[in-house]
């Protein structure tokens, strides 16, 4: 462990910008990929339904 | 033939789409536990970078997230191959799949090697052969989308897809050689095949972890979509109507 406290750790040995801007926006594509083809697939069931009352 | 799985039926779509809807959260889980792991190991076991200092823990995003950019391509342009020549439905669905999800770890492998270019060489960008080619592979699966997106009827846009996958998979080799062709900014590989890894066990052990991370969340994500995709194309076939009255 490199770390004696939570403000060194958050402080990456200045290198904070870099190393968390790295890190959080990997975090960020990964939470918004996952929510967005959720969302895709809900709306795919949905236009079943769609697809079934065109056909008719 | 009995007691003999018989594979090509999982390769209709219909059969294809329960399977996948199994298979979802059990990737998810492995991919929650290993980027867990992954991240303990690189943030709290894998000592100090005694030349870049704590800069170098960016190691653990930027080389896994660079390594899946490269093989969903391969993969994706291996779907799209066989959608061309056997001419089956799932396989040009899978490279759609697969096309959206490479795109943003393309992007990441800029974005963090950006972040770690500036402390280490003192700029975001330089036009070294290794940063090009790696754009060249986003702007490869920008096109991808792009062109499928363009096109209305599927399987002609699954067909014209197929063949710009192909043709991009010339980037990979370049990609991967460019540190070694080209001796420019970007350092050489720290791991390879042949001999063993230049860089401390545990630092290794992080970004192994890591990268498996993102395997099997590439994995569970593509599955998530390839299920949309499939209901959006077939929406009026008989089996996926049978689906929804089932679920009504």
């Amino acid at each position: 462990m490199s770390w004696s406290s939570a403000a060194e750790f958050f402080a990456m040995g200045g290198y904070a910008p870099y190393v968390w801007g790295s890190f959080a926006v990997t975090a960020l594509c990964v939470i918004v990929e996952s929510l967005v083809v959720r969302a895709r697939g809900r709306n795919a069931v949905r236009g079943l339904g769609q697809a079934a009352r065109g056909a008719r | 033939m009995k007691g003999i799985v018989n594979w090509f039926s999982f390769s209709s779509p219909q059969t294809f789409y329960p399977l996948a809807g199994k298979m979802v959260p059990w990737f998810a889980a492995v991919a929650a536990l290993l980027a867990a792991a992954g991240l303990y190991v690189g943030f709290f076991v894998a000592p100090t970078d005694h030349q870049q200092g704590e800069s170098y823990r960016i190691i653990f995003v930027h080389v896994p997230v660079s390594w899946m950019s490269m093989f969903l391509y391969v993969v994706m342009a291996g779907w799209a191959g066989l959608g061309l020549a056997l001419n089956t439905r799932l396989s040009g669905m899978m490279a759609s799949a697969l096309a959206p999800t490479g795109a943003m770890f393309a992007f990441l492998s800029l974005w963090t090697g950006a972040l770690w270019g500036k402390p280490t060489w003192g700029t975001y960008w330089v036009w070294d052969a290794r940063l090009t080619s790696e754009l060249v592979l986003f702007f490869l699966y920008l096109g991808f989308l792009a062109l499928q997106a363009a096109i209305d009827d599927p399987r002609r846009a699954d067909k014209a897809g197929a063949v710009l996958a192909l043709v991009g998979v010339v980037n990979i080799p370049i990609i991967y050689f460019s540190v070694q062709w080209w001796s420019t900014l970007h350092q050489g590989a720290s791991v390879s095949i042949t001999r063993s890894p230049t860089m401390a066990a545990t630092m290794f052990t992080g970004m192994i972890l890591m990268a498996l991370a993102f395997w099997m969340y590439s994995i569970a994500v593509s599955l998530v979509r390839v299920r949309a995709i499939i209901l959006e194309r077939e929406r009026h076939a008989g089996w996926a109507q049978e689906l929804r009255e089932a679920a009504a």
